[in-house]
């Protein structure tokens, strides 16, 4: 009648937590959001980095950040065409 | 020199003018010289929940026009000692005033009072960017929900490119009953993703409507929930060692009983 006898049902988390976890979701995207230019120049960065080691195709690379436990993860999707042999720093 | 604070949310609705007004009062309780600052020119509210609205004169534009000096537009509140309001203009829009009239105008009140409190218009843009930058100190106001946590995360990365220093946060319309149902996100939530300091929590209460309807602020009212919690907060600001305001702990059986038999007998 009041309300306060009310509980969240058996099994299913209550809609605070669903709040948490979708304004953890969608902070993660505006706080990246913030510096598109930042993103980019670190996934240059990266496959310069790995193409002296592995041939990859770069139309193919996805580099995001997505929301993990407690903090931000930075998820790299970098797809390898063959291992460069020669391949060693001098 | 006494401490300019901004109080901002990026969200409208979330009781930013409702926290100026309740800690402006409460902090000139305590024996401070307050000015509050209607920074929202265009759409003044902080007259209206003060119960000021038939006393103002001059309003903030006329003060930076020129057309009047600042102590004759300064509105007294003759309830509480040392407590004054900056009206904002009501037909002016937010151009009207310049960064620079704005800071120059909170330093001139900050030399007279012990704190100055700008009420921000919501948004990001220029009405609240003019209040972010006259300011020393920023406190954040935020209500439990996604939205409003979420555009208070926008308004500290705001804050955080200019000197304000590093804000606090105030988290309003808490309801204790349905935070212990899990419906409702908790303080530790909100905290957790600002990665911010908070400076207090304020349960909702329908004596702020109460208040509101009558132009007083809550922390007159004696039995008003939220005006015991902004108290308590006021004290907080002054940097007194008191523990948050137990916003979970619910209502009391005889208070809901009251309640009830009040509702009965209208």
């Amino acid at each position: 009648m009041f309300g306060w006898r009310g509980r969240a049902q058996v099994g299913s988390p209550g809609s605070g937590a669903v709040a948490r976890e979708r304004l953890r979701l969608i902070l993660v995207h505006d706080r990246a959001g913030c510096s598109p230019e930042l993103l980019q120049a670190l996934k240059d960065e990266m496959v310069t980095a790995v193409s002296r080691y592995l041939d990859v195709d770069r139309d193919g690379i996805e580099i995001r950040l997505v929301s993990g436990e407690r903090h931000a993860v930075l998820s790299a999707s970098i797809p390898v065409r063959a291992v460069r042999r020669a391949a060693v720093s001098p | 020199m006494g401490e300019i604070w901004v109080i901002t949310s990026g969200k409208g609705g979330v009781g930013k003018t409702t926290c100026t007004a309740n800690l402006g009062t409460g902090l000139a309780l305590l024996g401070k010289r307050v000015a509050m600052v209607d920074a929202d020119i265009g759409l003044r509210n902080l007259d209206v929940v003060m119960g000021l609205e038939n006393r103002i004169v001059y309003d903030l534009v006329d003060v930076a026009e020129g057309y009047c000096r600042l102590k004759q537009a300064l509105v007294k509140d003759k309830r509480v000692e040392g407590l004054y309001l900056l009206p904002a203009a009501q037909t002016k829009d937010k151009t009207a005033v310049s960064p620079e009239q704005m800071r120059s105008l909170c330093q001139e009140l900050a030399r007279e009072f012990d704190f100055v409190l700008i009420d921000s218009p919501a948004g990001i843009e220029q009405g609240f960017r003019n209040a972010a930058l006259a300011a020393e100190r920023a406190l954040i106001v935020t209500t439990p929900e996604v939205a409003a946590v979420r555009d208070a995360d926008r308004v500290i990365g705001l804050l955080e490119a200019t000197e304000v220093a590093p804000p606090l946060l105030l988290i309003n319309r808490v309801r204790g009953d349905m935070v212990r149902r899990g419906d409702m996100m908790n303080i530790d939530d909100m905290v957790e993703v600002l990665a911010i300091e908070v400076l207090g929590a304020v349960p909702e209460d329908e004596q702020i409507i109460v208040s509101t309807n009558r132009g007083e602020p809550a922390v007159l009212m004696p039995h008003s929930r939220a005006g015991q919690a902004f108290r308590l907060v006021c004290r907080r600001l002054l940097g007194e060692d008191v523990s948050l305001p137990n916003v979970w702990v619910p209502d009391g059986w005889w208070l809901r009983l009251r309640r009830l038999i009040g509702a009965g007998s209208r």
